[in-house]
Protein backbone atom coordinates (compact mmCIF):
# COMPACT_ATOMS: atom_id res chain seq x y z
CA UNK A 1 0.00 0.00 0.00
CA UNK A 2 1.39 3.39 -0.90
CA UNK A 3 1.82 5.78 2.02
CA UNK A 4 -0.81 8.43 2.74
CA UNK A 5 1.79 11.07 3.55
CA UNK A 6 5.16 11.12 1.89
CA UNK A 7 7.77 13.71 2.80
CA UNK A 8 10.91 13.78 0.67
CA UNK A 9 14.08 15.76 1.37
CA UNK A 10 12.31 18.64 3.07
CA UNK A 11 14.49 21.65 3.87
CA UNK A 12 13.52 24.92 5.49
CA UNK A 13 15.45 27.79 6.98
CA UNK A 14 14.51 31.03 8.69
CA UNK A 15 17.22 33.53 7.84
CA UNK A 16 20.53 31.89 8.72
CA UNK A 17 19.21 29.07 10.84
CA UNK A 18 18.33 25.80 9.18
CA UNK A 19 15.18 24.60 10.88
CA UNK A 20 14.61 21.47 8.80
CA UNK A 21 17.52 19.65 7.19
CA UNK A 22 16.64 17.02 4.61
CA UNK A 23 13.65 15.42 6.30
CA UNK A 24 12.12 12.33 4.71
CA UNK A 25 9.19 10.44 6.23
CA UNK A 26 6.34 8.16 5.24
CA UNK A 27 3.05 7.59 7.04
CA UNK A 28 0.55 4.91 6.10
CA UNK A 29 -3.19 5.31 6.31
CA UNK A 30 -4.42 4.75 9.87
CA UNK A 31 -0.99 5.18 11.41
CA UNK A 32 -0.33 7.41 14.40
CA UNK A 33 3.03 9.09 14.35
CA UNK A 34 4.40 11.02 17.31
CA UNK A 35 7.20 13.49 16.80
CA UNK A 36 9.27 14.13 19.90
CA UNK A 37 12.42 16.10 20.59
CA UNK A 38 13.74 19.13 22.45
CA UNK A 39 12.22 22.55 21.75
CA UNK A 40 13.71 24.27 18.74
CA UNK A 41 14.28 20.98 16.98
CA UNK A 42 11.88 21.85 14.14
CA UNK A 43 8.92 19.67 15.11
CA UNK A 44 6.33 22.44 14.87
CA UNK A 45 7.75 23.76 11.60
CA UNK A 46 7.56 20.26 10.13
CA UNK A 47 3.90 19.96 11.11
CA UNK A 48 3.14 23.40 9.67
CA UNK A 49 4.88 22.54 6.40
CA UNK A 50 2.64 19.52 5.90
CA UNK A 51 -0.45 21.70 5.37
CA UNK A 52 1.59 24.52 3.85
CA UNK A 53 1.03 27.04 6.63
CA UNK A 54 4.79 27.27 6.32
CA UNK A 55 6.45 27.17 2.89
CA UNK A 56 9.37 24.78 2.58
CA UNK A 57 12.52 25.88 0.73
CA UNK A 58 12.98 22.58 -1.07
CA UNK A 59 11.63 19.06 -1.00
CA UNK A 60 8.27 17.50 -1.68
CA UNK A 61 5.25 16.67 0.45
CA UNK A 62 2.48 14.46 -0.84
CA UNK A 63 -0.76 13.92 1.06
CA UNK A 64 -3.11 11.48 -0.63
CA UNK A 65 -2.89 12.46 -4.28
CA UNK A 66 -1.97 16.10 -3.66
CA UNK A 67 1.49 17.53 -4.02
CA UNK A 68 1.12 20.13 -1.27
CA UNK A 69 1.50 23.76 -2.40
CA UNK A 70 2.61 22.85 -5.91
CA UNK A 71 1.50 21.17 -9.08
CA UNK A 72 3.40 19.20 -11.62
CA UNK A 73 3.02 20.37 -15.18
CA UNK A 74 5.04 18.79 -18.01
CA UNK A 75 7.66 17.61 -15.57
CA UNK A 76 8.02 21.06 -14.02
CA UNK A 77 6.95 21.93 -10.50
CA UNK A 78 4.90 25.12 -10.26
CA UNK A 79 3.77 26.81 -7.01
CA UNK A 80 0.00 27.03 -6.47
CA UNK A 81 -1.68 30.25 -5.41
CA UNK A 82 -3.19 30.56 -1.94
CA UNK A 83 -6.74 29.83 -3.14
CA UNK A 84 -5.68 26.52 -4.71
CA UNK A 85 -3.56 25.59 -1.69
CA UNK A 86 -6.54 26.25 0.57
CA UNK A 87 -8.45 23.56 -1.35
CA UNK A 88 -5.72 21.03 -0.50
CA UNK A 89 -5.90 22.01 3.17
CA UNK A 90 -9.55 20.93 3.40
CA UNK A 91 -8.38 17.33 3.67
CA UNK A 92 -5.92 18.03 6.47
CA UNK A 93 -7.14 18.89 9.94
CA UNK A 94 -4.91 20.84 12.29
CA UNK A 95 -4.98 21.40 16.03
CA UNK A 96 -2.81 24.15 17.46
CA UNK A 97 -0.97 24.61 20.71
CA UNK A 98 -2.96 27.75 21.50
CA UNK A 99 -6.30 26.30 20.23
CA UNK A 100 -6.97 29.33 17.98
CA UNK A 101 -10.72 29.00 18.16
CA UNK A 102 -12.50 31.78 16.28
CA UNK A 103 -13.12 34.10 19.20
CA UNK A 104 -16.24 35.81 17.79
CA UNK A 105 -18.08 32.51 17.27
CA UNK A 106 -19.55 30.10 19.80
CA UNK A 107 -18.50 26.45 19.99
CA UNK A 108 -21.15 25.28 17.55
CA UNK A 109 -20.41 28.03 15.02
CA UNK A 110 -16.69 27.34 15.28
CA UNK A 111 -17.41 23.83 14.06
CA UNK A 112 -20.01 24.64 11.39
CA UNK A 113 -18.23 27.56 9.76
CA UNK A 114 -15.74 25.34 7.92
CA UNK A 115 -18.26 22.94 6.36
CA UNK A 116 -20.79 25.69 5.51
CA UNK A 117 -18.43 28.34 4.12
CA UNK A 118 -15.75 26.12 2.61
CA UNK A 119 -17.52 22.92 1.56
CA UNK A 120 -20.95 24.47 1.05
CA UNK A 121 -22.65 21.96 3.33
CA UNK A 122 -26.30 22.63 4.20
CA UNK A 123 -26.55 24.63 7.46
CA UNK A 124 -29.02 22.29 9.17
CA UNK A 125 -26.99 19.24 8.28
CA UNK A 126 -23.75 20.78 9.52
CA UNK A 127 -25.38 21.82 12.82
CA UNK A 128 -26.48 18.21 13.37
CA UNK A 129 -22.97 17.00 12.59
CA UNK A 130 -21.43 19.62 14.85
CA UNK A 131 -23.68 18.54 17.72
CA UNK A 132 -22.61 14.93 17.18
CA UNK A 133 -18.97 15.98 17.19
CA UNK A 134 -19.42 18.01 20.38
CA UNK A 135 -21.00 14.95 21.95
CA UNK A 136 -18.03 12.87 20.85
CA UNK A 137 -15.62 15.22 22.60
CA UNK A 138 -17.92 15.38 25.63
CA UNK A 139 -19.08 18.99 25.29
CA UNK A 140 -22.66 18.75 24.06
CA UNK A 141 -23.81 21.12 26.82
CA UNK A 142 -21.31 23.81 25.69
CA UNK A 143 -22.81 24.37 22.22
CA UNK A 144 -23.46 28.06 22.75
CA UNK A 145 -20.44 28.97 24.86
CA UNK A 146 -17.87 31.36 23.44
CA UNK A 147 -14.18 30.43 23.57
CA UNK A 148 -13.55 32.97 26.34
CA UNK A 149 -16.09 31.11 28.48
CA UNK A 150 -14.39 27.71 28.07
CA UNK A 151 -11.38 26.24 29.87
CA UNK A 152 -8.24 25.41 27.91
CA UNK A 153 -9.05 21.72 27.76
CA UNK A 154 -12.59 22.45 26.58
CA UNK A 155 -11.33 24.87 23.93
CA UNK A 156 -8.89 22.29 22.64
CA UNK A 157 -11.62 19.66 22.41
CA UNK A 158 -13.79 22.08 20.42
CA UNK A 159 -10.75 22.73 18.19
CA UNK A 160 -10.43 18.99 17.55
CA UNK A 161 -14.15 18.83 16.70
CA UNK A 162 -13.72 21.81 14.37
CA UNK A 163 -10.95 20.02 12.49
CA UNK A 164 -12.94 16.77 12.31
CA UNK A 165 -15.97 18.56 10.86
CA UNK A 166 -14.06 18.92 7.59
CA UNK A 167 -13.80 15.09 7.41
CA UNK A 168 -10.04 15.15 7.01
CA UNK A 169 -7.93 12.22 5.83
CA UNK A 170 -5.09 13.35 8.09
CA UNK A 171 -4.96 15.16 11.43
CA UNK A 172 -1.99 17.26 12.52
CA UNK A 173 -1.52 18.08 16.20
CA UNK A 174 0.99 20.75 17.11
CA UNK A 175 1.74 20.29 20.81
CA UNK A 176 -1.98 20.09 21.61
CA UNK A 177 -1.54 19.88 25.38
CA UNK A 178 1.45 22.16 25.96
CA UNK A 179 -0.64 25.24 26.77
CA UNK A 180 -3.04 23.40 29.08
CA UNK A 181 -3.35 23.23 32.84
CA UNK A 182 -2.13 19.82 34.04
CA UNK A 183 -5.60 18.78 35.18
CA UNK A 184 -7.15 19.31 31.72
CA UNK A 185 -4.42 17.53 29.74
CA UNK A 186 -6.04 14.14 30.36
CA UNK A 187 -9.40 15.01 28.80
CA UNK A 188 -7.74 16.14 25.55
CA UNK A 189 -5.47 13.08 25.36
CA UNK A 190 -8.52 10.89 25.94
CA UNK A 191 -10.25 12.38 22.89
CA UNK A 192 -7.10 11.90 20.83
CA UNK A 193 -6.79 8.30 21.94
CA UNK A 194 -10.34 7.56 20.81
CA UNK A 195 -9.59 9.19 17.51
CA UNK A 196 -6.51 7.01 17.07
CA UNK A 197 -8.48 3.89 17.95
CA UNK A 198 -11.05 4.91 15.36
CA UNK A 199 -8.41 4.58 12.64
CA UNK A 200 -7.60 8.26 11.99
CA UNK A 201 -4.19 8.95 10.49
CA UNK A 202 -2.47 11.32 12.90
CA UNK A 203 0.80 13.20 13.14
CA UNK A 204 1.30 14.45 16.69
CA UNK A 205 4.02 16.78 17.89
CA UNK A 206 4.10 16.19 21.62
CA UNK A 207 5.99 16.28 24.90
CA UNK A 208 3.60 13.75 26.47
CA UNK A 209 5.88 10.71 26.48
CA UNK A 210 3.40 8.46 28.26
CA UNK A 211 0.80 9.22 25.59
CA UNK A 212 3.27 8.65 22.75
CA UNK A 213 4.30 5.32 24.24
CA UNK A 214 0.70 4.17 24.47
CA UNK A 215 -0.76 5.43 21.21
CA UNK A 216 2.00 5.85 18.63
CA UNK A 217 2.65 3.31 15.90
CA UNK A 218 5.79 5.18 14.99
CA UNK A 219 7.88 7.60 17.02
CA UNK A 220 10.19 10.11 15.38
CA UNK A 221 12.92 11.73 17.43
CA UNK A 222 14.08 15.08 16.08
CA UNK A 223 16.97 17.28 17.08
CA UNK A 224 18.46 20.34 15.37
CA UNK A 225 16.22 19.98 12.33
CA UNK A 226 17.13 16.39 11.66
CA UNK A 227 15.54 13.03 12.29
CA UNK A 228 17.78 11.38 14.86
CA UNK A 229 15.92 8.14 15.20
CA UNK A 230 12.71 6.60 13.99
CA UNK A 231 10.98 3.42 15.04
CA UNK A 232 8.08 1.78 16.82
CA UNK A 233 7.11 3.19 20.21
CA UNK A 234 8.51 0.10 21.87
CA UNK A 235 11.85 0.41 20.13
CA UNK A 236 12.30 4.13 20.87
CA UNK A 237 11.17 4.04 24.48
CA UNK A 238 12.82 0.74 25.49
CA UNK A 239 15.74 0.18 23.10
CA UNK A 240 16.80 3.56 21.75
CA UNK A 241 20.15 3.20 20.03
CA UNK A 242 21.03 6.83 19.42
CA UNK A 243 22.74 8.53 22.38
CA UNK A 244 20.81 11.79 21.81
CA UNK A 245 17.49 9.97 21.98
CA UNK A 246 18.59 8.22 25.16
CA UNK A 247 19.69 11.49 26.76
CA UNK A 248 16.44 13.24 25.79
CA UNK A 249 14.22 10.43 27.08
CA UNK A 250 16.15 10.19 30.32
CA UNK A 251 15.51 13.89 30.87
CA UNK A 252 11.79 13.61 30.02
CA UNK A 253 10.89 10.43 31.91
CA UNK B 1 -20.41 97.45 29.13
CA UNK B 2 -22.88 100.06 28.08
CA UNK B 3 -25.82 98.97 26.01
CA UNK B 4 -26.58 95.26 26.41
CA UNK B 5 -28.18 93.94 23.23
CA UNK B 6 -29.83 90.64 24.06
CA UNK B 7 -33.27 89.58 22.88
CA UNK B 8 -34.29 86.93 25.40
CA UNK B 9 -37.83 86.34 23.99
CA UNK B 10 -36.29 85.90 20.51
CA UNK B 11 -33.89 83.29 21.92
CA UNK B 12 -36.62 81.25 23.59
CA UNK B 13 -38.92 81.58 20.61
CA UNK B 14 -36.26 80.12 18.28
CA UNK B 15 -35.20 77.52 20.83
CA UNK B 16 -38.60 76.06 21.69
CA UNK B 17 -40.48 76.88 18.53
CA UNK B 18 -37.86 76.50 15.81
CA UNK B 19 -38.87 77.51 12.28
CA UNK B 20 -39.15 74.71 9.72
CA UNK B 21 -35.99 75.74 7.90
CA UNK B 22 -33.99 75.23 11.10
CA UNK B 23 -35.44 71.75 11.62
CA UNK B 24 -34.70 71.01 7.99
CA UNK B 25 -31.11 72.14 8.59
CA UNK B 26 -30.79 69.74 11.54
CA UNK B 27 -32.22 66.93 9.41
CA UNK B 28 -29.76 67.75 6.63
CA UNK B 29 -26.83 67.70 9.08
CA UNK B 30 -27.81 64.26 10.36
CA UNK B 31 -28.44 62.76 6.94
CA UNK B 32 -25.29 64.15 5.32
CA UNK B 33 -23.20 62.95 8.28
CA UNK B 34 -24.81 59.52 8.12
CA UNK B 35 -24.35 59.05 4.38
CA UNK B 36 -20.77 60.38 4.40
CA UNK B 37 -19.85 58.22 7.40
CA UNK B 38 -21.26 55.11 5.76
CA UNK B 39 -19.33 55.77 2.55
CA UNK B 40 -16.26 56.65 4.62
CA UNK B 41 -16.41 53.29 6.40
CA UNK B 42 -16.67 51.38 3.12
CA UNK B 43 -13.90 53.45 1.53
CA UNK B 44 -11.78 53.15 4.67
CA UNK B 45 -12.02 49.39 4.64
CA UNK B 46 -10.94 49.37 1.02
CA UNK B 47 -7.98 51.69 1.68
CA UNK B 48 -6.98 49.62 4.73
CA UNK B 49 -6.89 46.48 2.57
CA UNK B 50 -4.74 48.34 0.03
CA UNK B 51 -2.49 49.50 2.83
CA UNK B 52 -1.98 45.89 3.99
CA UNK B 53 -1.70 44.30 0.54
CA UNK B 54 1.04 41.81 -0.33
CA UNK B 55 2.01 43.98 -3.30
CA UNK B 56 4.25 46.91 -2.48
CA UNK B 57 2.73 49.32 -5.01
CA UNK B 58 -0.77 48.82 -3.62
CA UNK B 59 0.59 49.44 -0.13
CA UNK B 60 2.27 52.66 -1.30
CA UNK B 61 -0.96 53.73 -3.00
CA UNK B 62 -2.83 53.27 0.27
CA UNK B 63 -0.17 55.21 2.17
CA UNK B 64 -0.32 58.05 -0.37
CA UNK B 65 -4.09 58.27 -0.04
CA UNK B 66 -3.96 58.45 3.74
CA UNK B 67 -1.13 60.97 3.62
CA UNK B 68 -3.05 63.33 1.32
CA UNK B 69 -6.52 63.08 2.84
CA UNK B 70 -5.37 63.32 6.44
CA UNK B 71 -2.81 65.99 5.71
CA UNK B 72 -4.98 68.52 3.88
CA UNK B 73 -7.59 70.36 6.01
CA UNK B 74 -11.15 69.33 5.28
CA UNK B 75 -12.10 72.91 4.47
CA UNK B 76 -9.42 73.09 1.77
CA UNK B 77 -10.51 69.73 0.34
CA UNK B 78 -14.10 70.92 0.25
CA UNK B 79 -13.30 74.08 -1.68
CA UNK B 80 -11.10 72.20 -4.16
CA UNK B 81 -13.70 69.48 -4.74
CA UNK B 82 -16.54 71.92 -5.34
CA UNK B 83 -15.61 75.52 -6.05
CA UNK B 84 -12.12 74.82 -7.39
CA UNK B 85 -13.14 72.14 -9.83
CA UNK B 86 -15.97 74.29 -11.18
CA UNK B 87 -13.87 77.45 -11.39
CA UNK B 88 -11.19 75.65 -13.39
CA UNK B 89 -13.87 74.31 -15.75
CA UNK B 90 -12.80 70.74 -14.92
CA UNK B 91 -16.14 69.40 -13.86
CA UNK B 92 -19.62 70.63 -13.22
CA UNK B 93 -21.83 68.56 -10.95
CA UNK B 94 -25.14 67.76 -12.68
CA UNK B 95 -28.25 67.45 -10.51
CA UNK B 96 -28.95 63.83 -9.73
CA UNK B 97 -32.61 62.94 -9.33
CA UNK B 98 -33.39 59.91 -7.16
CA UNK B 99 -37.14 59.43 -6.90
CA UNK B 100 -38.59 62.44 -5.05
CA UNK B 101 -35.13 63.72 -4.02
CA UNK B 102 -32.79 65.88 -6.03
CA UNK B 103 -29.14 65.72 -5.13
CA UNK B 104 -27.71 69.13 -5.97
CA UNK B 105 -24.12 69.78 -7.05
CA UNK B 106 -22.97 71.16 -3.69
CA UNK B 107 -24.55 68.16 -1.92
CA UNK B 108 -22.68 65.71 -4.14
CA UNK B 109 -19.43 67.57 -3.60
CA UNK B 110 -20.05 67.71 0.15
CA UNK B 111 -20.72 63.99 0.47
CA UNK B 112 -17.76 63.20 -1.78
CA UNK B 113 -15.30 65.39 0.15
CA UNK B 114 -16.48 64.24 3.58
CA UNK B 115 -16.39 60.56 2.57
CA UNK B 116 -12.93 60.76 1.01
CA UNK B 117 -11.61 62.56 4.08
CA UNK B 118 -13.27 60.15 6.48
CA UNK B 119 -12.04 57.10 4.55
CA UNK B 120 -8.45 58.08 5.35
CA UNK B 121 -9.16 58.08 9.08
CA UNK B 122 -11.28 54.92 8.94
CA UNK B 123 -8.49 53.18 7.00
CA UNK B 124 -6.09 53.67 9.88
CA UNK B 125 -8.70 52.44 12.35
CA UNK B 126 -9.40 49.31 10.29
CA UNK B 127 -5.70 48.68 9.82
CA UNK B 128 -5.04 48.85 13.57
CA UNK B 129 -8.05 46.60 14.19
CA UNK B 130 -7.02 43.95 11.67
CA UNK B 131 -3.41 43.94 12.84
CA UNK B 132 -4.51 43.51 16.45
CA UNK B 133 -6.12 40.17 15.58
CA UNK B 134 -3.94 37.25 16.63
CA UNK B 135 -1.95 35.45 13.90
CA UNK B 136 -3.47 32.22 15.19
CA UNK B 137 -6.88 33.27 13.85
CA UNK B 138 -5.43 33.51 10.32
CA UNK B 139 -3.64 30.17 10.78
CA UNK B 140 -6.80 28.46 11.99
CA UNK B 141 -8.86 29.90 9.13
CA UNK B 142 -6.31 28.65 6.60
CA UNK B 143 -6.13 25.27 8.34
CA UNK B 144 -9.86 24.65 7.84
CA UNK B 145 -9.30 25.28 4.15
CA UNK B 146 -10.57 28.85 3.83
CA UNK B 147 -9.37 30.89 0.88
CA UNK B 148 -7.93 34.33 1.74
CA UNK B 149 -11.26 35.94 0.79
CA UNK B 150 -13.37 33.53 2.85
CA UNK B 151 -11.07 33.97 5.86
CA UNK B 152 -11.31 37.74 5.58
CA UNK B 153 -15.08 37.71 5.15
CA UNK B 154 -16.01 35.26 7.92
CA UNK B 155 -13.17 35.31 10.43
CA UNK B 156 -11.09 38.48 10.29
CA UNK B 157 -13.60 41.20 9.35
CA UNK B 158 -16.32 40.22 11.83
CA UNK B 159 -13.75 40.53 14.60
CA UNK B 160 -12.29 43.73 13.16
CA UNK B 161 -15.72 45.37 12.86
CA UNK B 162 -16.49 44.71 16.50
CA UNK B 163 -13.22 46.32 17.52
CA UNK B 164 -13.93 49.29 15.28
CA UNK B 165 -17.28 50.20 16.86
CA UNK B 166 -16.02 52.41 19.73
CA UNK B 167 -13.73 54.59 17.57
CA UNK B 168 -16.45 54.62 14.89
CA UNK B 169 -18.80 56.35 17.33
CA UNK B 170 -16.09 58.87 17.98
CA UNK B 171 -15.60 59.44 14.26
CA UNK B 172 -19.32 59.97 13.77
CA UNK B 173 -19.49 62.73 16.37
CA UNK B 174 -16.56 64.41 14.63
CA UNK B 175 -18.41 63.98 11.34
CA UNK B 176 -21.53 65.71 12.71
CA UNK B 177 -19.43 68.66 13.81
CA UNK B 178 -17.48 68.59 10.54
CA UNK B 179 -20.64 69.14 8.50
CA UNK B 180 -20.68 72.73 9.80
CA UNK B 181 -17.95 73.46 7.24
CA UNK B 182 -20.37 72.74 4.41
CA UNK B 183 -21.88 76.22 4.75
CA UNK B 184 -18.85 77.45 2.78
CA UNK B 185 -20.11 75.76 -0.39
CA UNK B 186 -23.64 77.00 0.21
CA UNK B 187 -25.30 74.05 1.88
CA UNK B 188 -28.05 74.99 4.29
CA UNK B 189 -27.39 72.44 6.97
CA UNK B 190 -27.64 73.44 10.62
CA UNK B 191 -24.78 75.95 10.54
CA UNK B 192 -25.68 77.31 7.11
CA UNK B 193 -29.29 77.83 8.16
CA UNK B 194 -28.25 79.66 11.30
CA UNK B 195 -26.04 81.92 9.18
CA UNK B 196 -28.96 82.59 6.89
CA UNK B 197 -31.27 83.46 9.81
CA UNK B 198 -28.53 85.66 11.22
CA UNK B 199 -28.30 87.60 7.99
CA UNK B 200 -32.03 88.36 8.26
CA UNK B 201 -32.24 89.13 12.00
CA UNK B 202 -28.70 90.10 13.16
CA UNK B 203 -29.31 88.23 16.42
CA UNK B 204 -25.88 86.60 16.18
CA UNK B 205 -25.35 85.61 19.82
CA UNK B 206 -28.81 84.13 20.33
CA UNK B 207 -28.75 82.18 17.07
CA UNK B 208 -25.29 80.69 17.44
CA UNK B 209 -25.98 79.65 21.03
CA UNK B 210 -29.01 77.86 19.60
CA UNK B 211 -26.75 76.19 17.02
CA UNK B 212 -24.41 75.10 19.83
CA UNK B 213 -27.34 73.62 21.75
CA UNK B 214 -28.49 71.66 18.69
CA UNK B 215 -25.00 70.24 18.14
CA UNK B 216 -24.82 69.22 21.81
CA UNK B 217 -28.20 67.50 21.55
CA UNK B 218 -27.06 65.52 18.49
CA UNK B 219 -23.72 64.57 20.08
CA UNK B 220 -25.43 63.51 23.32
CA UNK B 221 -27.93 61.28 21.49
CA UNK B 222 -24.99 59.75 19.58
CA UNK B 223 -23.09 59.09 22.79
CA UNK B 224 -26.16 57.41 24.25
CA UNK B 225 -26.55 55.10 21.24
CA UNK B 226 -22.83 54.33 21.26
CA UNK B 227 -22.90 53.38 24.94
CA UNK B 228 -25.68 50.86 24.32
CA UNK B 229 -24.02 49.33 21.26
CA UNK B 230 -20.76 48.91 23.18
CA UNK B 231 -22.53 47.38 26.17
CA UNK B 232 -24.21 44.91 23.84
CA UNK B 233 -20.89 43.80 22.35
CA UNK B 234 -18.88 43.73 25.57
CA UNK B 235 -20.76 40.65 26.77
CA UNK B 236 -17.81 38.57 25.65
CA UNK B 237 -14.76 40.62 24.87
CA UNK B 238 -12.49 39.45 22.06
CA UNK B 239 -8.79 39.08 22.91
CA UNK B 240 -8.02 41.36 19.97
CA UNK B 241 -9.92 44.22 21.58
CA UNK B 242 -7.30 44.58 24.29
CA UNK B 243 -4.52 44.62 21.69
CA UNK B 244 -6.34 47.25 19.67
CA UNK B 245 -6.48 49.72 22.54
CA UNK B 246 -2.67 49.73 22.62
CA UNK B 247 -2.32 50.10 18.86
CA UNK B 248 -4.79 52.83 18.10
CA UNK B 249 -5.17 56.14 19.84
CA UNK B 250 -8.47 57.68 18.83
CA UNK B 251 -8.69 61.28 17.82
CA UNK B 252 -9.37 63.16 21.00
CA UNK B 253 -12.68 64.97 21.12
CA UNK B 254 -11.25 67.68 23.35
CA UNK B 255 -8.11 68.45 21.37
CA UNK B 256 -9.57 69.57 18.09
CA UNK B 257 -7.25 67.87 15.61
CA UNK B 258 -9.54 67.90 12.62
Amino acid sequence: MSPLVKIENLCKSFGNSDVLKDISLEIKKGEVMCIIGPSGSGKTTLARCINFLETCDSGKITVGNDLIGFKELNGKIIPLNETKTSKQRRNIGMVFQKFNLFSHLNALENITIGPTKVLGTDVKESIDEAKDLLKRVGLEEKCYSYPSQLSGGQQQRVAIARALAMKPILMLFDEPTSALDPETVGEVLEVMKELANGGMTMIIVTHEMGFAKEVADKVVMMDHGQIVEIGSAEKIFSNATNPRTKAFLEMML
Amino acid sequence: MGNLNLDIPFFFEYLFNPPDILLYGVWLTISIAFVAQTLGVIGGLFVALLRMSQRWWLRELGKLYIWIFRGVPLLVQLVIVYTGVAAAGLYKYPDIVIGPFTLSGPMQAAILALSLHEAAYMAEIFRAAISSIDRGQFDAARAVGMSPFTAMRWIILPQAIRIVIPPLGNEFTLMIKGTSLLAIIGIRELFGTIQQLNAATFRTFELFVIAAIWYLILITIMGFIQKHVEAYYSKHELPAEQNFKKKYKSRNLLSNNR
